[in-house]
């Protein structure tokens, strides 16, 4: 017991110790309607199927520019009120058995994606352009940010087959550091250019499904200030006046 | 006042103190007059403290402490924080303000904190009100703890996982004792519900108590000033201090002053940075709970590293004890020892204007090094500066500075050169 | 000394002004947690309209169906129980339905848009029991033996006709809601919404 309890104890700090660095691509986030709806289509259509946003409503879509109607008939495959939230059908454990871990909720994960090594957006572009082939695997998938993924590659039909070069470069230490080059095998439907933007659209999705509010609250945010920036003028005006009192 | 209201506050003063509370605390509280910015602090902690509590109180109303899975196998807590933050109106809003709140008094408390070790705030007579106040503080430590694993996420359930085994260390009852806290043999359901209970009712109650016993301290003694001089010892003929004038209204107005410049400060970050760089909301806590997959990166929030740090030097057993249970008496001992600095202090003068240069010297390194402290808290133990020089030895070092400062403070601050202390508080 | 004495006119200005803007942060401060108190995202997606058919809803029968959390009843009145509505007129409190307690297109005798298909929220208006029904007559109802068929709310005994409307001299003081509705299809009925906002 005292054993598993000091191994608990620091366990994270082992844990902590072997995190590699992580080389990201910065993403392009837009706020823009169109890249928001582009987004929220691919979401709807590759995402949704295995991955729910259990607390994202789907009349939410609203905030971006689209018709509860346009919603009703393009977007609700897995719902039959707009009010209801991004749910699944899909089994818990038969997930568990299929990928090996159940698909989490996306809802808030660009935000849960953030590190020292760039933003949550920044992961999910990179992540989502960095799928290669690779015949070990069981979905034949890996990926050069999340090795050993559980996922396949979903937008596989767009982006095509990237295929891995491995080398191996010195990290001045006397290690070795693994570096994988990536090139384009079989094409997709879209060419590269084209994938980036259709990813970079999904992560802006994605952005701005975790904090639907973000504009709201910076909108909100400059008023705010404002007026306090006022109060506080005409605070220390009244302190000014009634302190000449002292000496 | 019109005779109507004289006589409405005459039945009241009949049968209760209230207008003589009112002159005692406010209007005829002398308070010296040459307070600084440093002064802010204090006041700033009590406005964190109430918005704090009526934050808390409509976050309640939505939050549901369950670790149970919905149906789409999410945490209930979980989403009862999402659902705050995205299906009630006004709810993140409220939520950012609480979630800030949490390190905004922190941040407020170290500073007052060190304004009264900068001018011997906690010198006789106000032992009672540093004791009061340190007690406050390990308080709000737990207060802030419980309080942190309500969101339910990979942060929560690891931070207080590990805090917990921490008493475990205890030699002979700390394996039981985990588990009393936890109320399981992990951290689950049981340990959700009562960190609830704990961090609603009961810690606030204690909180509130003793803020209450730090005032009526302070205005039983007087408040201290940058100078250091009891303005009580030179009256004027009409029996108040020379140097005082009433707190009310001179330092209500001073204080709103205050209040607005912080709060300018505070709805910077509310609004355009209520994440504070992954500090104030930990990116792993927008992640469920997991009991079976630690996340890689786990540090405590900020306003522990420095502690956390302390306990992480300790990797040597003594005394036939383990190096565990030496971490955890450094961590509480750094906390407590902070109690004991008005004994510790024997220097003639109090405040820093008026000390010598070993107390400026000791008590820079020792600001520097606490910071240190509180920034390798936050990295793992491999982490170099630089990527050259490793972080554990200089976290070791000023963890050994941490306590040789308080230790031999009797020392030090009694042979230190002061230069004369003057009757009357300066400008 | 009085603070009031030596208040001079630019104090006093500038006390009011800063007072006057101080007032209107708190407001503001206010407003995020008052909205708080008000229905959630959730609370309205579970109070959305429902469609309810009535294809299998024979003369005589009703139906109870949930929305926004109140029950709704939907009833197929037969000719016996509309022509009890002329009878019960005259010991009615509000025979006409002049108090708003319908959709304006529910403002008739019957307190329905067609004749025989009475929607109502099944909630006494007097203190939220829900009525229950009781369409037999006379002394087989159990109520009296003049009961021309209706509702009885057993919480205070008060008594509704066919059409909801509440008896004279009853503690409750109102006929039955009738929540908005239409008809999207000749047995289709959407409660919750009528088309007029």
């Amino acid at each position: 017991m005292k054993k598993l309890l000091t191994a608990l104890l620091f366990a994270p700090l082992l844990a902590f110790a072997s995190g590699a660095e992580l080389h990201l691509d910065k993403a392009p986030v837009s706020t823009e309607p169109a890249a928001l709806q582009n987004g929220a289509k691919l979401f709807v259509n590759y995402c949704l199927n295995c991955h729910g946003a259990s607390y994202m409503r789907y009349n939410r879509l609203q905030q971006i520019g689209l018709s509860e109607q346009m919603i009703k008939d393009n977007l609700m495959f897995t719902a039959d009120k707009v009010g209801e939230p991004m749910r699944i059908a899909m089994q818990r454990d038969e997930a568990k058995q299929w990928f090996g871990a159940a698909p989490p909720d996306l809802t808030v994960v660009a935000r849960s994606r953030a590190s020292e090594f760039g933003s949550g957006a920044d992961w999910l572009y990179t992540y989502l352009r960095g799928f290669y082939r690779d015949s070990e695997r069981p979905t034949g998938w890996n990926n050069v940010i999340f090795e050993n993924v559980g996922m396949p590659h979903v937008l596989y039909e767009l982006q095509g087959e990237q295929l891995a070069k491995v080398s191996e470069k010195d990290d001045g230490h006397g290690g070795k550091i693994k570096e994988i080059h990536l090139e384009q095998g079989k094409p997709g439907k879209m060419s590269k250019d084209e994938y980036d933007k259709a990813t970079a659209d999904l992560v802006s999705y994605l952005v701005w499904m975790g904090e639907p509010m973000a504009e709201t609250r910076k909108t909100i945010g400059t008023f705010v200030i404002a007026f306090l920036g006022l109060l506080f003028v005409l605070s220390y005006l009244l302190k000014k006046n009634f302190w000449k009192d002292i000496h | 006042m019109t005779t109507k209201a004289q006589a409405v506050m005459d039945w009241i003063d009949a049968r209760f103190p209230l207008t003589s509370t009112y002159k005692a605390h406010l209007s005829e509280y002398y308070a010296p007059k040459n307070f600084n910015f440093w002064y802010f602090f204090g006041s700033l902690a009590l406005l964190v403290l109430v918005l704090q509590i009526v934050t808390g109180i409509f976050l309640v109303m939505h939050y549901k402490p369950d670790a149970s899975l919905n149906a789409s196998g999410v945490p209930v807590a979980f989403a009862s924080v999402e659902y705050i933050m995205r299906d009630v109106p006004g709810g993140w809003i409220i939520r950012y303000l609480h979630s800030t709140g949490a390190s905004a008094f922190f941040v407020v408390v170290y500073l007052h904190m060190f304004r009264g070790i900068l001018y011997g705030s906690y010198r006789k007579p106000r032992e009672l009100i540093w004791i009061f106040g340190t007690l406050i503080f390990l308080a709000l430590m737990a207060e802030a703890f419980m309080g942190y694993l309500l969101p339910w996420g990979q942060m929560s359930f690891w931070g207080a996982q590990v805090i917990v085994n921490l008493f475990s260390a205890i030699p002979v009852i700390g394996p039981d004792l985990s588990v009393v806290i936890r109320g399981d043999f992990v951290v689950s359901d049981a340990t959700l519900n009562r960190f609830f209970s704990f961090h609603v009712i009961a810690v606030p109650l204690v909180l509130i108590g003793l803020v209450a016993a730090h005032i009526v301290a302070l205005h039983e003694v007087g408040s201290n000033n940058p100078d250091g001089v009891e303005i009580k010892k030179k009256k004027g003929p009409d029996g108040h201090p020379l140097d005082g004038i009433p707190f009310h209204p001179y330092y209500t107005v001073k204080d709103i002053v205050g209040v607005v410049g912080f709060l300018i400060v505070f709805s910077f970050i509310v609004f355009f940075a209520p994440e504070g760089g992954g500090y104030f909301l930990e990116y792993n806590n927008f992640i469920p709970a997991d009991p079976l997959k630690t996340p890689p990166h786990i540090a405590p929030v900020w306003y522990f590293t420095p502690f956390y740090s302390l306990l992480r030097a300790m990797v040597w057993p003594l005394f036939g004890l383990d190096a565990k249970f030496w971490g955890v008496v450094a961590m509480g001992g750094g906390v407590v020892i902070i109690a004991f600095l008005p004994w510790l202090d024997r220097s003639p003068a109090k405040s820093i204007r008026y000390r010598g240069p070993i107390f400026k010297t000791l008590l820079t390194i020792f600001i520097i090094g606490f910071a240190i402290l509180g920034f390798l808290g936050t990295k793992p133990p491999s982490y170099a500066f630089f990527g050259v020089i490793p972080g554990a030895p200089v976290a070791q070092l000023f963890s050994l500075y941490y306590f040789l400062f308080f230790l031999t403070m009797p020392v030090w601050s009694k042979i230190d050169k002061c230069k004369p202390v003057p009757d009357r508080v300066t400008g | 000394m009085s603070v009031d004495q030596k208040m001079d006119g630019s104090r006093r200005q500038l006390l009011l002004v800063t007072s006057a803007a101080g007032g209107v942060a708190v407001a503001a401060a206010a407003v995020p947690f008052v909205a708080s108190l008000t229905p959630s995202e959730r609370a309205k997606a579970a109070g959305a309209p429902v469609e309810v058919d009535i294809s299998k809803l024979a003369p005589g029968q009703m139906m109870t169906v949930e929305w926004r959390g109140k029950p709704v009843w939907i009833i197929n009145r037969t000719k016996e129980m509309l022509d009890s509505l002329k009878k019960t007129e005259g010991e009615v409190s509000d025979p006409n339905s002049e108090k708003p307690m319908q959709p304006e297109y529910a403002k008739n005798e019957g307190r329905s848009i067609k004749p025989e298909i009475l929607v109502a929220v099944g909630i006494c208006t007097h203190l939220g029991c829900s009525p229950s029904d009781k369409f037999k007559t006379g002394a087989e109802s159990g109520v009296s033996n003049d009961w021309p068929g209706g509702f009885l709310c057993p919480c205070h005994g008060s008594t509704f006709d066919m059409a909801g409307r509440v008896y004279k001299n009853k503690p409750a003081p109102d006929n039955l809601e009738i929540p908005p509705h239409k008809y999207v299809a000749d047995t289709k009925i959407l409660i919750g919404e009528d088309g007029k906002a």
